[in-house]
Order: C-alpha cells, then sequence, then structure tokens
C-alpha cells in the first residue's frame, strides 16, 4: 500500500466510526418518540403483555379447521420430517399442544399435512403479528375536545406574536438608531430583566389581573405582549444594526420620517429576522405551561394544549396509550413548523448566543 | 449578548442632559418614543410588581385581603424565611433550598458537557451528515414540554418503559431495576433525564461558537506541536468560553427557579418522600395554593436576592476565564 493510500483508508474508518459513534447517540436520544408511537398504536390489553415485542403486537393467529390457533417459533430440526441438523426456526401453528411433543401445521404450506415435533410448547416463543391500534387517536381527539384546544392555542400564539412583532420591531429600531445618553444603560437594564425570577414579577401581576377580573380570560396572556421583551428585541436590534445607515439617511433626504425609515427600509430587509422572531415565539406559546396554567387554569374552555395535556397524568395514569397519542397531537404542529422553517430557528438562536 | 454586562456604561450626568442641543434632544426624545413600549413595559410589567413584592413580603397578607388589606408584621416573613425547616432542613426530608442545590449540582454539569459534547461532535471533520445530525438533534426542544415529560416518563416507567427493558435486557435483574420518578433516590437523575431534550439551544449555540474559531489558531498550535488535548484547552476553550459563560448563567438562573417539571410529573405533592419540593414549588403552592401572598412574596424576594448574589458573582469570575476576542481590537 502506498503512504497515501493508507492515509485514506485510515481517514475513511474514522469518518465511518464517527458517524455510526453519532448516529448511535442519535438513534438512542430520538428513540423516546418510537416509543410514543408504538405505544400510541397499541390497545390496553398490548401494553400489559408480558414478553411481547416493544412494537404494537399481538399474538399472530391461524385459522385451522375453522378454529383460531396459535403460532409458535419452533426448531426444525426437533420435527418429523426433517433433518436433525436443521437448526432453521419457522413460524408453525399448533393444533395439539403437549408436553412433550406438540402437533404442528406450516401456515405457508397449501396441504396443510399435521406433522408432529418433540418440543414442549410452553418452551417456545411466541409469534407476534403487527397489529396497530388507532382508536387511541379518536378517542383523544373526541374526550379533550382537540379542534378547541387547537384554535385556543393557535388563537393565543397568533395574537400574542403580534404583540411580539409589534412591540419589538419599534423597540429595537429604537436601540438601533437613535443616540442619546443613557441608552446603553437601558439597554442593559433591558437585558438583566432575562435573570429576574418569575415569581418575584408574578405575584403582584396575579394579584393586579385578578383585581380587574382578567383571570380566567386571554388578556394576561396576550396583553403583556404589547410591551417588548428582551429576547426578541435583542434579536431585531443585532439585525437592523448590520443594516447600512446610508439608506436610512437616503431616505430621511428625501423626507421620510423614522416611522416611515422603519417601515420602508429597515422592515423590508429584515424578512429573516422577522421570520426567526416568529417562529420562536410561535413554538414559544404553542409549548407555553406555566402562563395559561395561572391564569387560564379555571376556564376549560379556553384552555391551550399545554395544559389539557398534563391533565393527563391524573386521568389517565393507567393508560399510557392515550398520554402517548395526545403527546403526539400535541406536538404535531410545532414539528411541522421546525421543519418547514428550520433555517431561521437555527440563526435565531446563534444571534443570542454568540453576539455580544 | 452579556458580554456588556461585563463593563456596565455610567448614567448619564444630569449636567450633560441639561447641556443638549436641540438637534441631539430631538434625537433623544424620538428614540424615547421608540424605546416607549419596553420602557412602560418595564415600569408596569417588572419594576413595579418588583417593588409590591417588596411591600407585600413586610406583611401577613392573603391574596384575598386585597392590596391594602393585612397588616405590616416588619421583617418577620424574612425570619421566617431563615429559620423555615420547609427550605433549610438538613435532617429526615430534605428542605427546599437543599434539594434544589443537590438537583442543579447534577444537572447543571449535564447541562453544560453534554451540549458541548455533542457540539464537538458536529464540529469533528470526520462526520458525516453534519447538518442533517444538527437538525435532528436540536428538533427535540421544539416538543412542548409537557409532551417531552411525558415522553420520556414513558421511557422510564419501571415496568413498560424501554429503558428498564432495556436494563433488563443487559443483564439486570429484575428486581434490580431503577423504580425511576417513585424512587427517592432515582428521581433527580429521572428528572435530569426528561430534561435532556432542552439542550438543543445550548448544542446550537456552541456549534456556533467552534465554528467561529479561526482555523489559523489551529494551525498555529499545531505548528507548536500542541496535542488535540492541549490545543481544546488552549485554543478551543478560550475561543468558546463565552458562549459557555452564556450558557452557564442562564441554565444556573434556570435551575434556580426550577419546579414545572415535578409539577407535572409529580403533581407538585413533593412525592415521593418530599424528594421533589424544590424551592420554586414551594413557592408556588405558598402562593397559588394557599394564597399567602406575605410570605409568597418573601420567597421570591428571598430566591431574587439569591440570584443576583450567584450571577453578579458569576460575572465577576467572568474576567478571569471568559475571553472576548473582539476586546483586543478595539
Amino acid at each position: 500500500m502506498t503512504p497515501k493510500f493508507m492515509h485514506q483508508f485510515r481517514n475513511g474508518g474514522l469518518t465511518l466510526f464517527m458517524t455510526l459513534l453519532t448516529l448511535s447517540i442519535l438513534v438512542i436520544f430520538l428513540s423516546p418518540f418510537a416509543f410514543m408511537i408504538f405505544t400510541s398504536l397499541k390497545t390496553q390489553a398490548q401494553i400489559s403483555i408480558v414478553g411481547a415485542p416493544i412494537w404494537p403486537a399481538a399474538p399472530s393467529l391461524f385459522t385451522y379447521k375453522g378454529k383460531d390457533v396459535e403460532t409458535f417459533i419452533v426448531p426444525l430440526g426437533k420435527c418429523e420430517g426433517f433433518d436433525t441438523g436443521n437448526t432453521s426456526l419457522k413460524s408453525l401453528a399448533v393444533t395439539t399442544k403437549g408436553r412433550q411433543s406438540s402437533i404442528f401445521v406450516d401456515p405457508t404450506d397449501a396441504s396443510l399435512k399435521e406433522f408432529k415435533c418433540n418440543v414442549s410448547w410452553r418452551a417456545l416463543d411466541r409469534s407476534w403479528a403487527f397489529s396497530p391500534t388507532y382508536s387511541n387517536y379518536t378517542e383523544v381527539w373526541n374526550t379533550i375536545k382537540f379542534p378547541n384546544l387547537m384554535w385556543n392555542t393557535f388563537f393565543y400564539a397568533v395574537m400574542s406574536n403580534i404583540g411580539v412583532l409589534f412591540s419589538c420591531t419599534l423597540v429595537a429600531f429604537g436601540f438601533s438608531r437613535f443616540r442619546f445618553p443613557g441608552r446603553d444603560f437601558l439597554f442593559i437594564v433591558m437585558i438583566s430583566t432575562i435573570f429576574l425570577p418569575a415569581f418575584v414579577t408574578v405575584i403582584p401581576t396575579y394579584f393586579f389581573f385578578q383585581k380587574i377580573g382578567w383571570i380566567g380570560s386571554w388578556l394576561p396572556l396576550i396583553v403583556p405582549t404589547f410591551f417588548a421583551n428582551a429576547y426578541d428585541v435583542f434579536l431585531l436590534r443585532q439585525y437592523f444594526m448590520t443594516i447600512p445607515r446610508e439608506l436610512d439617511e437616503a431616505a430621511m433626504i428625501d423626507g421620510a420620517g423614522p416611522l416611515r425609515v422603519l417601515w420602508s427600509v429597515i422592515l423590508p430587509q429584515s424578512y429573516p429576522v422577522l421570520m426567526a422572531v416568529t417562529v420562536f415565539h410561535i413554538v414559544y406559546a404553542w409549548n407555553d405551561y406555566f402562563g395559561p396554567l395561572i391564569y387560564l387554569s379555571s376556564s376549560r374552555d379556553k384552555w391551550p394544549i399545554s395544559v389539557a395535556l398534563s391533565t393527563f397524568n391524573g386521568i389517565y395514569g393507567q393508560k399510557p396509550q392515550l398520554i402517548q397519542a395526545g403527546a403526539l397531537m400535541a406536538m404535531l404542529a410545532p414539528l411541522l413548523l421546525f421543519i418547514f422553517a428550520q433555517r431561521f430557528f437555527v440563526q435565531g438562536i446563534v444571534v443570542t448566543g454568540v453576539e455580544k | 449578548m452579556f458580554e456588556q454586562l461585563s463593563n456596565l456604561p455610567k448614567l448619564p450626568s444630569l449636567a450633560s442632559l441639561r447641556n443638549m442641543k436641540p438637534l441631539q434632544r430631538r434625537e433623544m426624545l424620538m428614540g424615547l418614543a421608540f424605546l416607549s413600549p419596553w420602557i412602560i413595559g418595564f415600569l408596569v410589567f417588572t419594576l413595579l410588581p418588583l417593588m409590591l413584592t417588596l411591600y407585600f413580603s413586610f406583611k401577613e397578607v392573603k391574596i384575598e385581603d386585597g392590596l391594602l388589606g393585612g397588616q405590616f408584621v416588619g421583617i418577620s416573613n424574612y425570619i421566617q424565611l431563615i429559620k423555615d425547616p420547609q427550605i433549610w432542613s438538613s435532617s429526615g426530608t430534605p428542605g427546599a433550598m437543599w434539594i434544589t442545590l443537590k438537583f442543579g449540582l447534577i444537572a447543571l454539569p449535564i447541562g453544560i458537557f453534554v451540549p458541548l459534547g455533542l457540539a464537538l461532535l458536529m464540529n469533528n471533520k470526520y462526520v458525516l451528515g453534519k447538518m442533517v445530525f444538527r437538525s435532528l438533534f436540536y428538533m427535540p426542544f421544539i416538543v412542548p414540554f409537557v409532551a417531552a415529560v411525558f415522553l420520556w416518563g414513558g421511557m422510564l416507567n419501571p415496568e413498560t418503559g424501554w429503558i428498564n427493558r432495556a436494563l433488563m435486557g443487559l443483564g439486570v435483574p429484575k428486581g434490580n431495576v431503577p423504580l425511576w420518578a417513585n424512587d427517592m433516590n432515582w428521581v433527580y437523575p429521572t428528572y435530569v433525564i426528561m430534561g435532556i431534550w432542552g439542550i438543543g439551544n445550548a448544542m446550537l449555540i456552541m456549534l456556533a461558537g467552534l465554528q467561529g474559531v479561526p482555523t489559523e489558531l489551529y494551525d498555529a498550535s499545531m505548528m507548536d506541536g500542541a496535542n488535540p488535548w492541549q490545543q481544546f484547552w488552549n485554543v478551543t476553550f478560550p475561543m468558546i468560553s463565552p458562549v459557555i459563560f452564556f450558557n452557564l448563567v442562564l441554565s444556573i438562573v434556570g435551575l434556580f427557579q426550577y419546579f414545572l417539571v415535578p409539577l407535572v410529573v409529580n403533581l407538585g405533592t413533593g412525592a415521593p418522600g418530599g424528594s421533589t419540593m424544590f424551592y420554586n414549588l414551594y413557592l408556588y403552592k405558598t402562593f397559588f395554593s394557599f394564597h399567602n401572598m406575605g410570605y409568597g412574596a418573601t420567597l421570591a424576594w428571598g430566591l431574587f436576592a439569591m440570584i443576583m448574589v450567584v450571577t453578579i458573582a458569576l460575572f465577576a469570575t467572568s474576567k478571569y476565564w471568559v475571553y472576548y476576542a473582539s476586546e483586543g481590537r478595539e
């Protein structure tokens, strides 16, 4: 082997090893998705069978002479008419169960000839057939009034997103385009609010919303989004600062005021960051649990999906198939959004974490 | 995001505001007008509530008593906070503060090193299909928190979950498999596993940090004969220290406030055996279940003070180990 080939060979091996390593970590990391799908397709009985496979399975049955008989995995070497050296296994239907020997038929054999195998049927592994049940989804759909929950969640996500886009754009424009004493101080105050524990402001805020009768309505969740938040302002400001000021100045010479500049110069160029803020916020609102829990827990008809799902733990503690079906229904919308808008997520996160 | 917090700008002096030229004053008013949604929101939804919480913390007041109801009790709420066995008890069932700290000590290293390890893998030149891996490792972050907790809860079910089935497959006897969320000793690892899907953000940020390390630095360290370990500690780590710091601060602030998982998984009862009565859960129950606004407010300010002390301490240490590459250039 030439040295160059050796080098390539070594690199190829390393590539294979590292990629397989990453792949196996990924498979373990994502395995709960498979667990969810398999469990949600099982019946209550399928969950409690001892020794059943992880996928939705039912003991495989074969109709023999008008009766359903069970099937087992039989080593063919122990059966009449086969070589004793035969090591292969076959799924056979049992017609007569016996402790020393049992009578089987081969379901794939058209002549259905009975033959004896010298095995105890109890020692054999069952043969399983794939047998999914879809009724868990319909049951969850009906019991939690799924369309209503979807509408509630969607409404909350969209209304609060309007608030975020409106307020954070204005504030980010203020922070990125005006120079005045105290501006940087205010910016730092805003960033510091990230460290505030929620409860230190939630107690009086809850108290106040209760006094004005907003508990049980959407207002405590939506109105505050019209007053900007640190993350989204930061994200928008970073982007606005990359847009050259010359463009604003040219517009201002043409007589545009600041609002006009924001609307006609900045926003048309900010499509990626506006998308990032939108997808982040929609996922945030979709997954928000604490806000709806404290403000909407008394009004069931306004519950978003997260709060409704959380009650499953108490109601369906013994019915994991319904919990998993509900979880899948709850995550479908954010996952679809992620699949179609991936790049906006990635860019947005990178800006908040890496930029100063 | 936090770089500017390390060197606080000064507030403008009154004299400088008074001597502004009309044009500057106009710009300032315009700027403030644009900031006004945030300024009003900050005053109404942050500063005022912060002060009201402080005010309530000096009173014995139930939520039903109203703003002026209840009576002033001086600092007796704070004395109760310092003495509260539910928070500080170290014998028997541990207090809420010890539970919070103990869980934090388990969860924090995992919350930093797992995303860092994955980011290093994604940045490794021998891994094919990095973009696909990156998306798929991030994806669970999008899953609603309640759903993620239920998925992992199912995986960790002692009888039917895949994790115990895998353990039994590896030869762990049936009687010895962990009971996970139902066992006082296993409940913290259970919560850590349930939270593992939250690492997507940190992983992406660390990956971006790794990708931002100039390759010249690696080339130069290779020339100097550095081995991979030295290269990591002397080149990679200092260059990504800002993103590690960012994640560290946010993780610590988040861990002090940890309570939603025990609220959903163990229904906020503190089960098993009081081992999941985290500080913030205790606070939540004090206020939302027992409507005790005075003591709830005290607990909230206590938490706020602790987070503030820890955050300031972290920022103070940051100048010894966090390296902002842009500093030298200006």
